[in-house]
């Protein structure tokens, strides 16, 4: 798995907008499709930060229920997988729109 | 080919290219104080995004047609390049990236069927990334190619989530397998946007449900184009190759 390189480029990316600050929190949006274990970016977390200015910082993870919009009938609804149908019409064609989200959202410095 | 980098072919490096920098600096916040907050909103996957799309002009510019082949490890997808190369010798003219984690092993089977190869291992990487295939592409003369084909890393889950800038995602399942792959990967079936249904010709050997499993990955995917195929005895093969004259002649 490669949350290890993700959480590589999580790093990265604090350092490249935390001005040199100390990191103190770090936000984090994980979409519930985005096949991203949360509990393993923490972990590897620890490992990536150590010895950076994020160390010891604190992980905030915000997970993103999906949601999906049926092709056939418009209607919006939540979605558990790729391949719920709509609940209206009972389409299987829909297009997700959100819950594959996998970003960096904001950090408090110190 | 690195445009981003300027950084020549062979060269390995893991620098940071300065993107995601897309958060405002007002004029007084640029030293923020303790506590403050800064909105960042930067994909994780941005870089790689930032290459996958360097790589889709360059391909678009040489009116190159790009596949990337995903699939569980050992689901055929190196010997339907073997045949599918080797079919379409003299028609179309093709090239391929094989990745795999350990050995040049696919590379080596690839070149005996005299097409132009370029290995990238990755190590303990899990897929390919955009970057690595922005490399490889440098060591072909692309004037002279219309198809490219790149080999992923044997893996049903990573590899969904990296774009390397291709046209299509490909995905290889063997009826081996189980027919219900579709609805436990189903990230990998819904990023595809063609299924080779592989190893047709052990289906009398085997519990699989051909139909079941085209419920599955329509189910997944409703837009899916399935073909199947057997690499081994060349059983729907011609279907799959007529999708890929189109395609390749679509590019031109
Ligand atoms: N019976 C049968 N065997 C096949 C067919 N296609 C591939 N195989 C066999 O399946 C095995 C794996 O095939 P490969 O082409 O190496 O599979 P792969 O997906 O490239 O494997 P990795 O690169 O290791 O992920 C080999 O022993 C092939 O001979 C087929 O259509 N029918
Ligand atoms: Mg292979
Ligand atoms: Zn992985
Ligand atoms: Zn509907
Ligand atoms: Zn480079
Ligand atoms: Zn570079």
């Amino acid at each position: 798995m490669h949350e290890l390189s993700l959480t590589q480029s999580i790093v990265d990316i604090c350092l490249q907008h935390g001005e040199g600050k100390r990191v103190t929190v770090v936000v984090l949006e994980i979409g519930d499709l985005s096949g991203v274990v949360p509990d393993a970016v923490e972990f590897c977390f620890d490992a990536c930060s150590r010895g950076t200015l994020l160390e010891g910082a604190r992980l905030v993870i915000e997970r993103i229920p999906a949601r999906g919009v049926c092709h056939d009938c418009r209607a919006e609804f939540s979605l558990g997988t790729y391949f719920d149908p709509c609940p209206s019409c009972g389409g299987f064609s829909h297009a997700v729109i959100s819950g594959e989200e996998l970003r960096v959202k904001e950090l408090e410095v110190e | 080919m690195c445009t981003t980098c300027g950084c020549g072919p062979d060269e390995h490096h893991d620098h940071d290219h300065g993107e995601g920098h897309h958060h405002h600096h007002h004029e007084g916040e640029s030293r923020p104080e303790a506590g403050t907050r800064i909105a960042v909103e930067t994909d994780l996957l941005a870089k790689n995004r930032h290459f996958a799309e360097g790589n889709r002009q360059l391909f678009a510019a040489r009116e190159l047609f790009v596949l990337n082949l995903v699939s569980s490890p050992g689901s055929g997808k190196t010997t339907i390049l073997e045949r599918t190369l080797r079919d379409l010798a003299g028609e179309i003219r093709s090239a391929v990236i094989e990745g795999d984690q350990q050995t040049d092993n696919d590379a080596r089977r690839i070149a005996a069927a005299g097409v132009p190869v370029q290995q990238i291992n990755t190590g303990a990487g899990c897929h390919l990334d955009a970057h690595m295939v922005g490399h490889a592409v440098d060591h072909f003369d692309l004037t002279n190619l219309d198809l490219l084909f790149i080999e992923n890393v044997g893996n049903l889950v990573c590899p969904a989530s990296f774009d390397l800038g291709e046209h299509h995602k490909v995905v290889v399942l063997s009826v081996t397998e189980g027919e219900d792959k579709p609805l436990k990967y189903p990230q990998m079936f819904h990023a595809a946007d063609v299924m080779l249904l592989n190893k047709v010709d052990l289906l009398p050997h085997v519990d699989f449900d051909v139909a079941k499993c085209r419920e599955m990955a329509r189910r997944v995917n409703p837009a899916i184009t399935i073909f199947e195929v057997s690499s081994r005895s060349g059983e729907g093969m011609a279907a799959w190759y007529g999708w890929l004259r189109k395609n390749v002649k679509g590019e031109k």
